[in-house]
């Protein structure tokens, strides 16, 4: 880590060095010399993980690929002060290294709806090993339920998120971090788990307790094993699938309870640091929420000769500030959270704001205050994107009043916003409580490139998949896909699951349509509010997609003709995983009341049944005189008074 | 007598194809009186080569469409006629002797006078073979079956070649048609029991638990039927690589998982049931289909064709998935017993019934699962009442055949036991009930 930093404010020197003596023009080429010192600096999990994002589309949503600090103002003494404060991040470098290590940040994007992007990030670091014999005991930064979970149940990767409302990625962009409306939970277990299934039961029930949630309805009827849609984010290069379960539970509500254990997790828990502002009151009167947690091992080094396990905490908020602050475009942290910041949290080695001002290069949108000196620059889901960056653990963050309250003031609301190069929706189509058609749009905006995804659908059993009525057509013709995996359901035991490899064709909507049929259930099988519906979760769509840096759309823009000719490789694709809108099902209903009625009417007609075939069975037939009429009755009645013999 | 049966089948083939051209095709295989989960082409034509549940069509059947999904019309439009033709062929057989034993006991003198009339002309047993194929082809129920492409068909073709082999007296080939209908759907196993009590009566083989010759015939049997069904199952292990389609198969039978409406009693009862009490009630329900089994052979030992059209009466109604198909392969037994009809009690008021239930069924179900202004009690009451009407039927039947009994042993049936049957009143208590329901 040191080393790191020493490199990050030589890497600054040169810059600033190079920021001075050299104009716009050769700026490119000092950018792209940047590039390659990054990417020697870069750790080396990160550049692993680029690898492997060629081969395998499963790998990181997250890439940062150059992370230069440069000068922005022309003002020499700002330059002064920041050589000045570089040495000053690098000083603690020298006290002996922990072997773990927290880190905060939060980014802050305002989006074009007018709506505000926060997301928090809080990542722990430790070099430890949970699997071996001797259990680990002590425990500083990493959260010990964490750790007893990862070591108990033979845990490799774990992934949970909760989201409360639906990512419109069409108004918002891209999020930094998918996840699906509802409870989201994949996990990844050690090669040395024989009972898999038994492990992620006991599993689910132990993270229900610990994030308070309720997934420990995650049971055999929702999880499914993905071949191809989830593949391993950390080191270990796992491929068979037997080892990996996914649930989602689409239904499942956020709320403070569930917050609430999820902030206990943080070393500072929500006493100092960014955490500080994460007051629920605040967070969940807004249009999105996802909370996520991930556990995974990563290299330490380049060689990978260690390995150390990565808790990544985070927490994506979209707040609506435009409809609730009368039409003004106008936010602040205290605004938005209720709270301003005074400190970083005291364990954190690292504690940072970044605002997105890529849309603001000359301030002519918005006004951001106090206005920062630094400089971030970073390629974040195939788009080159600049930042302000405020360091919390510089006093000269929070200036005078010991209080940072970040403030953006609109000045014009214009400005438009590219269309996200993949999107997705999903709905059901048809009438009526018999059968049904589920519809995949999938939205490939890339003017000329064409790129495969990966669509991962799991339906659950009470509704019948017909898998020979699968269409998948795009631009008005078949598209065959040339990978499909299908597992059928069986009946109150596993769902569908449905997983194809498309290829979408530049600038076209690809549709997928299956038809289904809705089952009539046991009574005791329907939700208290069955007439409310059934949810199905997301889709899951997963795919490299064509960077748009390497979009290259403008040729008109100067730049050494010796760099342009090969499109630039490093940094042609980006993974990206969405989720598509999760569906409500209505389900054909029995009457709730008739229990006893049906049981008893149904058992009378069956009794009839038996009733009369018992006594034609077991009657005899025998012959017998037709009894003679009234009169000739009473006629003989009287004849026997009488003592006469009768007619 | 081939040329009307020749016109028969074209006018039927003809119906037919015309429907499979129609519009209406969709929308008959998508009735839930027509397909069961266990007969829907739908289901078998996606099902995977790879058997791993789902799918509830035995493995066999799968293999069919597998080969014929481009045929799949001609393929239903052929299990119709070989239906109609064997069931023709048997019952033309079967006609020949019982008008040779109605001969001898004519030339024995043992009819009694009042009696006569119940003695059947050669004329009107000449035209029986040729209305029991018109009842089968140009019922509107297999005419649906055929065009919802309901392997139903495929399985009544199974069962009538059981009972033409069983009439010709071949003992070899009524065995294997016989572990192939059970192999389908096990409930004609049933059947077996008047198979074996006709071919005995054809071999003068005494019913005697006492003699060996029974035994050994029963033996022998049952020789055949295992073995062919021992090659059957192990055929679809072949054909699968795996055992999975016994439990997925027999097991959705026997459980009734799927709770998916149709015309029998089964849906809405284990819909609404106690899940504590479930498996008790499960057990209740299958039993009936084969408890009447031994009962009723003891009874009609001596009439193991009527036996048949009893037990496949018995299973129309008992089996956890009935079909319309089901029920027309019993219905055209009808015009065999024709000379009984005056005997039949409330004919009027059980095909009133019947035609009233199959109206009612898609306009209740209409009701229910696209307007929404009823709800499931509806669709039910009207199962209910169908399967109410099946029961007189029987009953009637019954009746009529031991009516039939006592009179070939001479003996003069009075008029007051007809009056004496309480059928009447009997039924007005099933509907006043179908009624109660359709009021809650």
């Amino acid at each position: 880590m040191a080393a790191r930093r020493r490199l990050v404010s030589a890497l600054l020197v040169f810059l600033c060095a190079s920021s001075v003596f050299s104009g716009a023009e050769s700026q490119e080429a000092t950018l792209t010399g940047g590039h390659r010192a990054a990417a020697v600096d870069d750790p080396p999990t990160d550049t692993e993980r680029a690898e492997q994002a060629a081969e395998q589309p499963a790998v990181e949503e997250r890439r940062w690929e150059a992370t230069e600090v440069e000068e922005a103002t022309p003002d020499e003494a700002a330059g002064e002060k920041q050589d000045t404060s570089a040495p000053g991040t690098a000083a603690p470098s020298s006290a002996p290294q922990p072997k773990d290590d927290f880190q905060e940040e939060l980014v802050v994007r305002p989006l074009h709806s007018g709506d505000i992007y926060a997301s928090f990030q809080f990542r722990t670091l430790w070099e430890t090993d949970f699997t071996r014999e001797n259990k680990v005991s002590h425990y500083r930064l990493f959260p010990k339920s964490l750790g007893q979970v990862i070591s108990k149940f033979s845990v490799r990767e774990l992934h949970i998120s909760f989201t409360q409302g639906y990512w419109r990625t069409m108004q918002w962009g891209q999020p930094f971090l998918p996840s699906p409306p509802g409870a989201e939970l994949w996990v990844w277990f050690q090669d040395s788990v024989t009972d898999v299934d038994g492990t992620w039961k006991e599993l689910t029930n132990v993270l229900s307790g610990i994030f308070c949630a309720s997934l420990n309805f995650i049971d055999s009827t929702n999880t499914v094993q993905p071949s191809a849609s989830f593949k391993p984010l950390g080191i270990g290069n796992a491929t068979d699938h037997r080892f990996l379960r996914y649930a989602t539970l689409p239904r499942e509500i956020v709320c403070t309870e569930n917050l609430t254990p999820w902030k206990k997790l943080l070393p500072c828990g929500s006493k100092a640091g960014l955490a500080v502002l994460l007051k629920s009151e605040k967070l969940f009167h807004s249009s999105f929420h996802s909370q996520a947690v991930h556990i995974r091992p990563v290299c330490e080094d380049r060689q990978c000769k260690t390995t150390s396990w990565e808790l990544r905490q985070t927490l994506n908020v979209v707040f609506d500030l435009y409809t609730s602050g009368q039409g003004k475009r106008e936010w602040s942290l205290f605004k938005m959270f209720s709270r301003t910041l005074t400190e970083a949290c005291p364990l954190a080695s690292s504690s940072k704001i970044y605002i997105d001002v890529t849309d603001n290069p000359q301030g002519e949108q918005f006004e951001l205050s106090p206005a920062t000196a630094l400089l971030s620059q970073a390629v974040v889901l195939g788009d080159r994107r600049t930042f302000s960056v405020y360091d919390l653990t510089q006093q000269i963050t929070f200036g005078s009043v010991r209080s940072l309250n970040l403030l953006i003031r609109w000045k014009s609301t214009e400005g438009d916003m590219l269309r996200p190069l993949l999107h997705a929706e999903r709905y059901v189509a048809g009438y009526g409580l018999q059968t049904g058609e589920i519809h995949t749009l999938m939205y490939n905006n890339h003017p000329y490139r064409s790129f495969p995804v990966l669509l991962l659908d799991s339906v659950p059993w009470y509704l019948r998949l017909y898998i020979h009525t699968l269409t998948v057509t795009s631009k008005g013709k078949d598209n065959k896909p040339s990978y499909i995996h299908y597992q059928p359901s069986k009946d109150r035991l596993r769902p569908h699951l449905l997983e194809m490899l498309v290829q979408l064709p530049p600038n076209s909507v690809t549709e997928v349509t299956v038809q289904f049929e809705r089952a009539l259930l046991k009574w005791t099988e329907y939700t208290p509010d069955p007439n409310h519906g059934f949810y199905v979760g997301s889709s899951v769509i997963s795919s490299l997609v064509p960077s748009i840096v390497a979009m290259d759309t403008n040729s008109t823009l100067k730049r050494p003709l010796f760099s342009s000719f090969f499109p630039c490789k490093e940094e042609s694709s980006f993974f990206v995983r969405i989720y598509t809108e999760p569906l409500l099902v209505n389900l054909p209903t029995p009457d709730f009341s008739m229990p006893y009625n049906v049981i008893c009417l149904t058992c009378t007609v069956v009794a009839v049944g038996y009733g009369s075939l018992y006594n034609l069975l077991t009657r005899s037939f025998q012959i017998e005189e037709p009894s003679p009429g009234l009169a000739k009755r009473i006629a003989n009645i009287i004849r026997k008074m009488r003592g006469v013999p009768p007619l | 007598m081939a040329a009307p049966l020749t016109l028969l089948l074209l006018v039927a083939v003809t119906v037919r194809a015309a429907l499979f051209r129609s519009c209406l095709t969709e929308l008959i295989a998508e009735r839930v009186e027509v397909v069961s989960p266990l007969t829907a082409w739908k289901r078998g034509k996606g099902a995977p080569a790879a058997f791993s549940g789902g799918v509830v069509l035995t493995p066999l059947i799968i293999y069919l469409f597998h080969f014929l999904v481009d045929y799949a019309e001609v393929t239903f439009m052929l299990a119709d006629v070989i239906t109609a033709v064997a069931l023709y062929m048997a019952v033309a057989d079967y006609n020949k002797q019982v008008f040779r034993k109605q001969k001898y006991a004519l030339e024995a003198d043992r009819y009694p006078l009042d009696c006569l009339e119940l003695i059947r002309s050669p004329k009107e047993m000449y035209y029986i073979p040729l209305k029991v194929a018109m009842f089968y082809l140009l019922n509107p129920f297999t005419i649906l079956c055929c065009v919802a492409k309901s392997t139903c068909g495929l399985n009544n073709a199974i069962i009538a070649l059981f009972i033409l082999t069983t009439i010709k007296g071949s003992v070899l080939l009524s065995a294997i048609f016989l572990s192939l209908a059970t192999y389908q759907s096990i409930y004609p196993l049933t059947l077996c029991a008047p198979a074996l009590l006709y071919l005995m009566q054809r071999q003068y083989i005494p019913v005697n638990f006492r003699r060996f010759s029974f035994w050994w015939f029963i033996a022998q049997y049952a020789f055949m039927y295992l073995g062919s069904l021992f090659v059957l199952v192990c055929l679809s292990f072949f054909l699968l690589g795996s055992w999975d389609y016994l439990p997925s198969v027999y097991g959705f039978i026997l459980s009734v998982p799927d709770l998916t409406p149709n015309i029998g009693l089964f849906w809405y009862f284990f819909a609404e049931m106690f899940e504590h009490f479930r498996l008790f009630f499960l057990c209740v329900f299958q039993i009936n289909v084969f408890f009447y089994t031994i009962p009723l052979s003891v009874k009609l030992k001596e009439h193991p064709v009527f036996l048949i059209f009893m037990q496949l009466a018995v299973i129309s109604i008992f089996k956890s998935y009935p079909t319309v198909g089901d029920i027309a392969l019993y219905m055209a037994f009808i015009p065999v017993w024709n000379h009984l009809h005056r005997f039949l009690r409330n004919i009027f008021l059980v095909s009133c019934v019947l035609l009233a239930c199959s109206a009612l069924f898609p306009v209740l179900w209409h009701l229910w699962i696209y307007a929404g202004s009823a709800n499931s009690n509806f669709y039910y009451a009207i199962t209910l009442l169908f399967n109410v009407r099946n029961f007189p039927c029987n009953r009637t039947n019954t009746k009529l055949r031991r009516r039939r009994k006592e009179t070939r042993e001479a003996e003069a049936v009075s008029r007051t036991e007809r009056r004496h049957a309480s059928g009447t009143s009997f039924r007005f208590l099933q509907l006043s009930y179908a009624k109660q329901t359709e009021l809650h």
